[in-house]
């Protein structure tokens, strides 16, 4: 991996001010993104996974400068997008991309194909009307769409090929940076793997930084080459994918992987269930926030936050107690293979 | 190489009278206020061709029923009540359209900048509030006395107060409009200012901006009609039904048709157009579209 990251996160945080639930009673705030701090290299495929609400898709906005963070920096290649003026940033967005959820919402309803996949270039002035309606039919040839899909309206698509049209206009300014947030999560089962092969092929044929969003874990198994865990707007473990799959050091990591349905009988371990709910946002536990609903938890839990921290090889962590987690892990592992 | 011209693709080509048949068949109800509408229209456009003079005296001839000269009989000045209610559409549909349009043109105009604007907003808002604090009819009446009698004191007496009403829908659309992931996908492939406005903020505001202007378009219809029958709207000498309808207030007991004519012409052209502005609002959702419509 070359050592200068191509996006790099310095300890960003987004706040949201909720008001007051009642007249004269405290402001509320919810922290959305706590102090995130993440690197990634050119060329790599940085999946984020995390339950809903743990902050994934503001900082996919964030990233995406589609809003600005309460505090931090954010940096593509160096340069900080917060720096620059209006007409600076709106250079700057040609080289980082976004693919959305839901693929319909993410396209105007009123247009069609050919003009959503074409706004990008006009804005861009990427040539005459015609050089862009044949860079558009080529776009569409390289997702996988005829030229007759380039006529149709959104409503006339399936969720499948309005995602390759979102990706598409995604790839159309030949980003350097992709946020995928969830790209194929609203979509059918045998549709999502033709969408992920895509987006993976696309990704080898452009060099793209890849920063996959999901809630699935064997998706991003499938396309990440590191891993963040988020759990409550903070990073909880990072590592390379099979790293952390294989070895996973935090307890919610754990959790995690053992909800991952598996077919074969023989091989579903002793489930680490998770216990009681996600707690609010809004007030979230002192010290390690996973700490109400984690087996693992003392005092020392309560009273300290846990920093993200190296605990071998490029695996992080942010657990007191990551290294016995990981060695009673890897006891259990024993007992079942003995079995 | 495929085929990449458009024209071919397109479902629909030309005009086919059938498929108007088909669609008159599954939408009666659409269709006859269509044709009524229509037949407003044409009435409007070809009044000199179909009524005589509905400014001609004929005292002799005063409240006198229905005869061979004047097939809905004359009023207390004797002119030609049918000649009168004919010229009187025009009147009305020239005042429904004209609010309709100047409404529309304004309140989205002010509408989508108080979406877009948060400070601009605000204080477009607090006005339209005080604007609409006042009751409608109260401030045409006035604007209506404070100029010189006509059809353009009334367009304009009843539009002003009908924009906060249509500021107000356009900014909670656009509010709505703006939260839309392709929006965020817009912005962040470099599209911002008059064209995000114009490329997908407006198109998509539109649809209720239209129902709403056959609302404002049927309002006017009945306000102008208000104005003349209270005497601040057109001058006397040009036929409108509410001036018709005053007329008739003080003969009511002895020649109700007198009243009875314009006030169904009223009733039908206003019920007709807040008829299809319900139909507009389905037909303009792309995604409610039903196969085979016209």
């Amino acid at each position: 991996m070359s050592s200068k990251p191509y996006l790099s996160l310095d300890k960003i945080s987004k706040t949201y001010a909720l008001g007051r639930e009642k007249f004269g009673g405290p402001e509320r705030f919810l922290q959305a993104v706590d102090q995130i701090s993440l690197d990634v290299p050119r060329g790599e495929t940085l999946g984020l996974v995390g339950e809903s609400g743990c902050g994934k898709s503001s900082l996919a906005r964030l990233i995406m400068q589609l809003e600005r963070p309460s505090s931090g920096a954010i940096a593509f290649d160096g340069v900080d997008p917060a720096g620059l003026n209006a007409t600076e940033l709106k250079a700057a967005r040609q080289r980082f991309q976004m693919i959305f959820q839901d693929p319909y919402a993410s396209l105007n309803p009123r247009m069609r194909a050919r003009a959503i996949i074409a706004e990008a270039l006009v804005n861009f002035r990427k040539g005459n009307a015609e050089e862009i309606n044949r860079r558009v039919e080529e776009l569409a040839i390289q997702v996988g769409l005829s030229s007759f899909h380039l006529d149709r309206f959104p409503h006339e698509l399936s969720g499948g090929q309005c995602q390759r049209i979102g990706i598409a206009r995604a790839i159309a300014l030949s980003p350097d940076l992709i946020v995928a947030d969830e790209p194929v999560s609203a979509l059918d089962v045998s549709i999502q793997a033709q969408i992920l092969n895509l987006i993976v092929r696309l990704q080898e044929e452009m060099g793209l930084t890849l920063v996959f969003i999901s809630h699935d874990l064997s998706v991003v198994s499938h396309v990440a080459d590191r891993v963040a865990v988020m759990y409550l707007g903070r990073i909880v473990e990072l590592g390379k994918t099979a790293d952390l799959f294989g070895r996973p050091a935090h307890p919610y990591t754990r959790t995690l992987l053992t909800a991952v349905p598996r077919p074969m009988p023989s091989s579903r371990g002793k489930r680490s269930r998770i216990s009681g709910e996600l707690p609010s946002p809004l007030n979230p536990p002192s010290g390690c926030h996973f700490r109400t609903r984690c087996s693992f938890a003392d005092a020392r839990c309560a009273a300290e936050v846990p920093v993200l921290r190296v605990i071998g090889g490029a695996q992080q962590a942010a657990c007191h107690h990551a290294e016995d987690i990981q060695a009673t892990l890897n006891q259990d592992e024993i007992e079942t293979d003995n079995a | 190489m495929p085929d990449n011209s458009i024209a071919d693709l397109r479902p629909r080509q030309g005009f086919q009278p059938s498929r108007l048949i088909g669609w008159v068949g599954r939408e009666p109800m659409t269709a006859s206020c269509v044709a009524v509408l229509l037949f407003f229209v044409l009435v409007a456009i070809f009044a000199p061709l179909i009524a005589g003079d509905p400014i001609a005296l004929n005292p002799a001839e005063r409240l006198t029923s229905s005869s061979e000269s004047a097939i809905w009989g004359r009023d207390h000045l004797g002119r030609d009540v049918f000649a009168r209610a004919v010229y009187g559409t025009r009147t009305s549909m020239l005042v429904g359209f004209s609010v309709a349009g100047l409404t529309t043109l304004f309140g989205v105009a002010i509408g989508i900048y108080a979406g877009m604007s948060r400070i601009g907003g605000a204080v477009i808002m607090r006005l339209n509030d005080a604007m609409m604090a006042i009751p409608a009819i109260l401030l045409a009446i006035a604007l209506a006395s404070l100029m010189n009698a006509g059809v353009v004191t009334v367009i304009i007496a009843i539009t002003l107060p009908e924009i906060p009403r249509m500021v107000r829908l356009v900014r909670s659309v656009v509010l709505g409009v703006r939260e839309q992931p392709y929006v965020a996908a817009a912005t962040s492939i470099g599209t911002s200012g008059l064209a995000m406005v114009w490329r997908h903020i407006l198109p998509n505001t539109l649809g209720p901006v239209l129902v709403q202007a056959t609302y404002a378009c049927a309002s006017a219809i009945i306000a102008s009609a208000v104005l003349s029958f209270l005497g601040v709207g057109t001058s006397p000498e040009v036929p409108s039904w509410g001036g018709m309808m005053a007329d008739a207030r003080s003969y009511f007991r002895i020649h109700p048709e007198l009243m009875a004519y314009p006030g169904a012409l009223l009733s039908m052209l206003v019920l007709v157009v807040n008829i299809l502005g319900d139909r507009l609002s389905d037909a303009l959702d792309p995604r409610k579209t039903r196969r085979g419509s016209l």
